[in-house]
């Protein structure tokens, strides 16, 4: 009752942190979109390339949250503003799914309909966006979702240098050791990781081909 | 480049000279392999698995390039065609038809005809004409998906694409193999009425020496990378070669047991 009442208090600031936090996930996951799927599919066009880059995403993957933001603060250009800083770290977190999904994903069509596909006498790039990208689609963005339940989690930190979200209510509630501010901010968190999911996973069923 | 003369008898359209393929690892996957293909006729390239045969064929539309030695499509080098053009050209059949799974039968048939740019209503046109040929009711087929039809079906969708764009010659790789017994007769018979109607250049990749002898005009039998000979079906039966006398017992010995 206690939380209710302090939810419904400051409704105003919720909203606005969570369209704050929304704002970081959307635009970190569009950068990781722009970056990690032309690489992946640059990957499966040089395959010897696939270890290193995945596995210097991999590591990326590895860092703790909080020590990856504290890494990039020194950095000029993206030092200097703590959004800046969020986003590109939350996209480099972001970044493992959708390449390795669109690697894996393109790799996974069947190679008699890729050979068909060039015998016909399709050109490289028809082959890849008539072909390969379509088959491949729910693959990477399977990819796409699970980066971005990932991304709505992890921007919580963001907080923490300042880059604002929902993690602002998180952190204010562990200072003053105050569960009601906790959930104001893990809850709007929560329903938007599993909002987001719900609605990519939409859309994956909507734009892939019916097995 | 294309320039397909309609002129008379023997006319060579794909000659193999001296052609040699390898893989990396060094491996000889075909070795001076000559042979030439006359417009007109069904050349069977028989042989086990690994004799080369698939290769020989991807060599033809290039999705192979040979290592020495050169193989001429309508007298041109295939190095020095345009490999797009080329395939364009060439109409190509695999098994289990390699028919696009997100595309209707009607944009899988069509997908030629669309890649060159005919107007909507002439690839749908041709869409139909193409099913009717290969006994498939348009009406009923063209808005289907390839899961939604059985082997049989595909395979004849498969045989349908690759005629849309109208090549004059015909690669085939074990087209039938995938099969049942009974549905690939079927197909075979119809495919021989088709061919005597189209007079396409058929290439035509098997391993069943039976298909052989009922589809071929002649009979290229491959082993280990190796040209063993060219065949008319009457000379394969009756040539003292000991590698196609096995053939020819295997496949006797074959039709006794399916006899008694």
């Amino acid at each position: 009752m206690d939380t209710l009442n302090f939810f419904v208090k400051n409704h105003g600031q919720i909203l606005q942190l969570t369209l704050e936090h929304l704002w970081l996930v959307g635009i970190s996951m569009l950068l990781a979109i722009a970056i990690g799927l032309p690489l992946g599919i640059l990957l499966t066009r040089r395959r010897a390339l696939s270890k290193p880059v995945i596995g210097a995403a991999n590591i990326v993957q590895t860092i703790p949250s909080l020590a990856l933001f504290g890494f990039l603060l020194p950095a000029p250009w993206l030092g200097e503003r703590a959004d800046r800083l969020a986003i590109t770290a939350l996209a480099l977190y972001a970044l493992l799914p959708v390449i390795r999904n669109t690697y894996t994903g393109i790799l996974g069509v069947d190679s008699g309909v890729r050979e068909a596909a060039r015998g016909m006498g399709m050109t490289d790039g028809q082959v890849l966006l008539q072909v390969e990208l379509p088959l491949a689609l729910g693959v990477i963005l399977a990819g796409v979702r699970v980066a971005t339940v990932i991304t709505v989690g992890v921007a919580t930190i963001a907080a923490a240098i300042g880059a604002g979200g929902l993690g602002e209510f998180i952190f204010r509630g562990v200072a003053m050791v105050d569960n009601r501010v906790i959930l104001a901010g893990a809850i709007p968190a929560a329903l938007l990781a599993l909002g987001l999911d719900l609605l990519l996973g939409l859309l994956e069923r909507k734009l892939t081909y019916a097995h | 480049m294309n320039g397909s003369t309609m002129s008379q008898s023997p006319e060579t359209v794909i000659e193999f000279r001296r052609v040699s393929f390898r893989v990396a690892s060094n491996h000889l996957l075909l070795s001076d392999l000559s042979l030439s293909v006359q417009r007109g006729e069904t050349l069977v390239l028989l042989g086990r698995s690994g004799s080369g045969k698939t290769t020989t064929l991807k060599l033809i539309n290039r999705l192979l390039e040979p290592s020495a030695g050169e193989i001429q499509v309508e007298g041109t080098s295939t190095l020095n065609w345009d490999p797009i053009r080329l395939r364009r050209s060439i109409g190509y059949v695999i098994q289990e038809a390699g028919l696009f799974p997100h595309f209707t039968v009607e944009r899988n048939v069509g997908l030629v005809p669309q890649l060159e740019h005919w107007t909507p209503e002439k690839t749908h046109a041709r869409a139909r004409e193409m099913l009717e040929l290969v006994g498939l009711p348009p009406d009923q087929f063209l808005s289907r998906y390839p899961r939604e039809l059985s082997g049989g079906q595909r395979q004849r969708v498969g045989v349908a694409r690759a005629l849309a764009g109208d090549p004059p010659v015909l690669l085939m790789d074990e087209p039938f193999g995938a099969l049942d017994p009974l549905t690939r007769a079927e197909i075979q018979r119809e495919f021989q009425a088709l061919q005597k109607r189209l007079r396409k250049t058929i290439i035509f990749v098997t391993h069943d020496t039976r298909e052989a002898l009922l589809l071929g005009t002649r009979i290229a039998l491959l082993e280990a990378g190796k040209l063993v000979g060219v065949f008319t079906p009457d000379e394969f039966l009756h040539t003292p070669d000991p590698l196609v006398a096995a053939y020819v017992d295997a496949f006797r010995a074959g039709n006794g047991n399916a006899k008694s």
